[in-house]
């Protein structure tokens, strides 16, 4: 710890003391989400503009047009972006095709070590292939599905008094997945101080990639795998097992039963929507989103409460959460670099979990004043504990569209059965991955 | 139109006159006149559609920039045209031009034929009638995702108001059944203007004298409808059909923005199917043939219309 | 018109169709009228149920389509009183104005591509539709055809290999590579439009000027394209109203510099999900220009529209 302090201090002198001599001052871009944590971003990132001299400008894109925007401007070869925080599963395919800086000599020449990250996050948002020392992101944010829930509602006595008498069970927190459709049911369509309100809000969106993302956080507690041996893609027997089968069959009841009408294509805005409107009891969403949610004042601090996506067979949480990354078309590398090296000190990094983004930074998360430093950091590491990816290989996007298509078909158009669904979803990705020469 | 007195005017003119100008041949005007419009054309439009189809034959992907690109001969056709989804995004597209083009027909047609009645002020209403179809279809598809929102939606509340439903007890982009219709309405909102436009211009070029001498045999005014009316206004109609055809078969960003194919694939129409293949799955090779079964289906649907049309016409 | 033809409407007739056609158009305007009213609401107000007919018009959907915020302390706020009016619209929700949106660019690239292209497509329509009228073009009518054919290609499709053109070329996501494209895809129905224009003005007057001397450029620009003026102004009009409102090609080929208002703007958002005062704001004043300018131009457009269509 104290070698890395010093060294980051260093680092700072250094940079503070011969940015403005030997690099000129660039003005470099950054490309993201535009969502609440790019906003403490780019509030981090003026400090990196006092220290370096250079400018920043953002390009934050809405999450339903991101992947689209970010992918064709990478495939593209354009110079938009200098420094790219990139969607987790992107890293194959930025890897592959060039499109991201291999980090690995800048990390070695700077003294940045990934062990000083969380394994689970270096995992996935900055090696490829998948667990093998080659970086091209620096991890950048942290982040799962999770779940919030009216704090308020849960603890009243009369909504307490209701659940035990139609369930026999107490009202409280859930945990498992089949409990947590239960307490959704039971809100679904009650009266609450005059008002119809409903049971959750979940991912159904169909563009991107909403749906997967919801689904997966029932597959994943239910045991879903990708494949009978990682690595070898075979599919049959993994995706469409008796647990994968019943998972789905359980996320189309959850949607027919326990949300809102009107939620056939949502993701994470309609979601945030639902529950700040006070229409629903509980929602699904990203960590991201959690400190918003709790300054919020008509819904947020006594009223909200967080917990992490409930287990069923086993624990399981979907991953969220980017690296960021130099993109190799521009040419301002050197900069980029630099910001990077700024970004991984860990005084930067405190004051970006300060700030509102999730580090996933040691220093930070194993600070014993943590997990009291905000009502769901607990939570946050919990998950992080836990987490699965999609498929990160460089075609992962043909493989996402097939699930959001398989997925989206059966659960909100209520076309096929589960295992239908799942069976297509095998010969979908069997396909494409005969294409890749994976098989 | 008056082309026939163009012609004989230009075949008139002595050729003598045209050599005696000065300055550059009319040949090489004639061509340096051209020429860029050519180009830009074999440039911008030629070209890739060659390029499109040399692509359709190999497993290329635009994304995977250094990986062997292999010939596969006619694969990628063999899997379209045997591929059982695609089929489904062909009949979810011909549900929405047999009943776009139904409506536009019935509606465009009636409002130029009562249009034609040459009330005061027509002029200024058929503008504003005009309005919706000079507008960016993927900001109208955007705003009537807007009006269609169960609850708080304008267009939900108003059917609510007239049939005593619950206004969120439908969902016009949400539910299998409704959403087909609900791209049905907003392109019939939007386009059928341009089916009256082109009606009354047929309805304008039918010569008084035509109804009068109808008068002066008594024929009656429902007669006179059926047998001279939508005669002459048939070939009109039939080519407002024509473009409205091509032009959503193409359909892309109005549907895009309104429903984005959802909800599962109910209203995945081809060119949103294709944009997923060629932009977000980055088949490129597979996108290509595609494009070309696309491209000839329209070319082949558009010529055996033409040719009927023709024989309308010769009538 | 006179009154005693046989064949004109009867008064009653006239008037019952005249209403029929003023309440189809009074439906046809209520989503017009709609979204530019929710341009003037509050974001509440915009998701209110039942929806508000009345409401106290703000100015806020116009702040946040222009400017971009961010949340600050109290402490902060405090510190910084609000200077303008649109600061004070933003404190109430504990934001301050940080800088301007990227809409006035995006809006500024459609004007610059929509103008650009434009003037390219007309520029040369004018001269290839005075060759294809004026002179013996071998395969003339084949040539026409085939600029005409070209429109039949779903923009997605003709996409493909304009992308990985374009991006050889270095042309994606730049003014010039849209202008170009554009252009490209005007200047088909430019020619057609203009061919038909230039064919209803007579010979004669140029006859008469080559024989008095001029050369051929001259009488072209001296004589007939005065005569070609209006048909020139309604096929400008058409194309600008084309390349404003085009999407496809925007949303696949620009992602920042060149990105024009149509993909930008369903993608407003504010806290949490869509704006839709924002999109509404962005809507009308994206929308009010062409609404403007085909009431203005009423004649000459519905004309260009059946001509078109008609000549064929």
């Amino acid at each position: 710890m104290k070698k890395l302090n010093a060294a980051a201090i260093g680092a700072v002198l250094m940079g503070s003391v011969s940015a403005p001599t030997l690099a000129a001052a660039e003005n470099l871009t950054l490309c993201w989400a535009a969502w609440d944590p790019a906003n403490a971003l780019v509030e981090l990132s003026k400090e990196f503009e006092a220290e370096s001299g250079h400018t920043m400008n953002f390009e934050f894109v809405p999450w339903p047009n991101f992947a689209d925007r970010m992918l064709n401007e990478l495939n593209s070869g354009g110079k938009l972006c200098d420094l790219l925080i990139g969607d987790s599963q992107w890293i194959g395919g930025g890897a592959e095709n060039g499109h991201y800086v291999k980090l690995n000599d800048f990390f070695d020449a700077e003294g940045i070590s990934m062990d000083d990250f969380a394994p689970a996050t270096v995992y996935a948002y900055s090696t490829w292939p998948k667990g093998t020392p080659n970086y091209y992101a620096l991890p950048a944010m942290g982040d799962a599905n999770a779940w919030f829930y009216r704090r308020d509602w849960f603890e009243r006595d009369d909504i307490k008094a209701a659940y035990k008498e139609a369930t026999g069970q107490e009202l409280r927190e859930p945990q498992s997945q089949k409990e947590m459709l239960q307490i959704a049911q039971f809100f679904q369509e009650r009266e609450i101080d005059g008002k119809t309100v409903y049971g959750a809000a979940i991912f159904t969106e169909r563009g991107s990639e909403g749906i997967t993302m919801g689904v997966t956080s029932a597959l994943y507690p239910w045991g879903f795998k990708y494949e009978n041996t990682p690595g070898s893609y075979d599919m049959d027997g993994a995706v469409n097992s008796p647990e994968a089968v019943e998972a789905l069959e359980f996320y189309k009841e959850f949607y027919e039963t326990a949300t809102p009408p009107g939620y056939t294509n949502s993701y994470m805005g309609e979601s945030l929507d639902a529950f700040k409107s006070g229409q629903v009891a509980m929602a699904m969403n990203w960590f991201a989103f959690f400190p918003g949610l709790y300054a919020d004042p008509n819904t947020g601090g006594d009223k909200i409460g967080f917990f992490v996506n409930p287990p069923q067979n086993q624990e399981g949480s979907t991953l969220g959460g980017q690296g960021i990354s130099v993109v190799s078309y521009s040419d301002k590398q050197d900069a980029a670099l630099e910001y990077i090296k700024w970004f991984a000190q860990p005084e930067v990094q405190a004051k970006w979990w300060e700030l509102g983004g999730y580090s996933a930074h040691n220093s930070v998360l194993n600070d014993p004043g943590f997990t009291d430093s905000a009502p769901f950091a607990g939570d946050f590491l919990e998950a992080m504990g836990a987490v699965q990816d999609f498929w990160q290989e460089p075609a992962y996007a043909e493989l996402l569209l097939a699930m959001q298509k398989r997925v989206h078909d059966y659960v909100v158009a209520d076309q096929g059965t589960a295992q239908e669904a799942l069976d297509k979803l095998i010969e979908d990705w069997t396909e494409v991955f005969e294409d890749e020469g994976k098989l | 139109m008056s082309n026939g007195t163009m012609d004989r005017v230009a075949s008139a003119t002595p050729p003598r006159v045209a050599r005696k100008v000065r300055g550059l041949s009319d040949r090489a005007i004639a061509w340096i006149f051209v020429a860029p419009t050519i180009f830009l054309l074999l440039a911008i439009n030629i070209f890739p559609l060659i390029w499109t189809i040399q692509l359709s034959f190999t497993d290329y992907k635009a994304n995977r920039i250094g990986r062997e690109v292999k010939n596969i001969g006619l694969r990628n056709y063999e899997r379209i045209l045997t591929d059982t989804d695609i089929w489904l995004n062909m009949q979810a597209t011909a549900h929405f031009l047999f009943w776009t083009i139904f409506f536009q027909v019935l509606i465009g047609f009636t409002l130029a034929w009562l249009i034609n009645r040459k009330f005061k002020g027509n002029d200024l209403w058929t503008t504003i009638i005009v309005l919706p179809m000079m507008l960016s279809p993927a900001v109208v598809g955007n705003f009537w995702k807007f009006l269609y929102q169960p609850q708080i939606g304008l267009f939900n509340y108003i059917v609510a108001f007239f049939t005593g439903k619950e206004p969120s007890s439908f969902e016009m982009l949400g539910s299998v059944q409704l959403a087909p219709w609900s791209i049905v309405i907003v392109d019939t909102w939007m386009w059928t203007p341009f089916v009256m436009l082109i009606c009354l211009a047929g309805l304008r070029s039918i010569p008084d004298y035509i109804y009068e001498a109808a008068e002066i045999d008594r024929a009656s005014k429902l007669r006179q409808f059926f047998t001279i009316t939508i005669p002459m206004v048939l070939p009109f109609l039939m080519l407002a059909v024509l473009f409205r055809g091509i032009e959503n078969f193409k359909m892309f960003d109005l549907v895009v923005q309104l429903t984005g194919g959802g909800p599962g694939s109910t209203t995945e129409l081809t060119s949103i199917n294709l944009k997923r293949e060629a932009f977000e799955k980055w088949r490129t090779g597979y996108a290509s043939a595609y494009a070309i079964i696309l491209f000839v289906t329209v070319f082949g649907l558009a010529s055996i219309y033409v040719k009927a049309l023709n024989k309308v016409k010769e009538r | 018109m006179s009154s005693f033809s046989i064949t004109e409407p009867s008064g009653r007739s006239k008037w019952f169709a005249g209403t029929l056609v003023v309440l189809y158009a009074l439906i046809t305007m209520v989503p017009l009228v709609w979204i530019m009213l929710t341009g003037f609401k509050s974001p509440a107000d915009a998701i209110s149920y039942p929806p508000k007919v009345v409401f106290d018009p703000t100015l806020e959907g116009y702040v946040n389509l222009f400017t971009t915020r961010t949340r600050q302390t109290q402490d902060f706020l405090a510190e910084n009183p609000p200077v303008t009016w649109a600061d004070e619209i933003v404190r109430q929700y504990d934001m301050v104005i940080v800088g301007p949106s990227k809409f006035g660019e995006r809006f500024m690239n459609s004007v610059i591509i929509g103008f650009g292209s434009t003037f390219l497509s007309v520029f040369l329509g004018t001269l290839a539709a005075y060759a294809f009228s004026r002179f013996k073009i071998p395969l003339a009518d084949d040539l026409l055809f085939f600029i005409l054919s070209t429109r039949m290609m779903p923009p997605i499709a003709v996409a493909i290999p304009i992308f990985l053109m374009y991006r050889q070329l270095g042309l994606s996501d730049t003014h010039l590579g849209m202008i170009l494209l554009y252009t490209a895809v005007n200047i088909s129905l430019a020619v057609w439009l203009l061919k038909g224009f230039i064919d209803e003005i007579p010979r004669e007057y140029e006859e008469a000027a080559l024989i008095d001397g001029y050369t051929r450029f001259q009488a072209f620009y001296k004589v007939v394209l005065p005569q070609a003026a209006t048909g020139i102004a309604s096929t400008a009009i058409f194309c600008l109203i084309f390349a404003w409102n085009e999407y496809a090609f925007a949303v696949l080929l620009t992602s920042a510099t060149a990105q024009t208002a149509p993909p930008f703007i369903p993608t407003i958002i504010g806290i949490g999900g869509l704006d839709w005062p924002a999109v509404a704001a962005g809507a009308t004043i994206f929308l009010l220009p062409v609404m403007v300018f085909t009431i203005l131009l009423r004649k000459h457009l519905l004309r260009g529209i059946t001509f078109g269509a008609v000549r064929k």
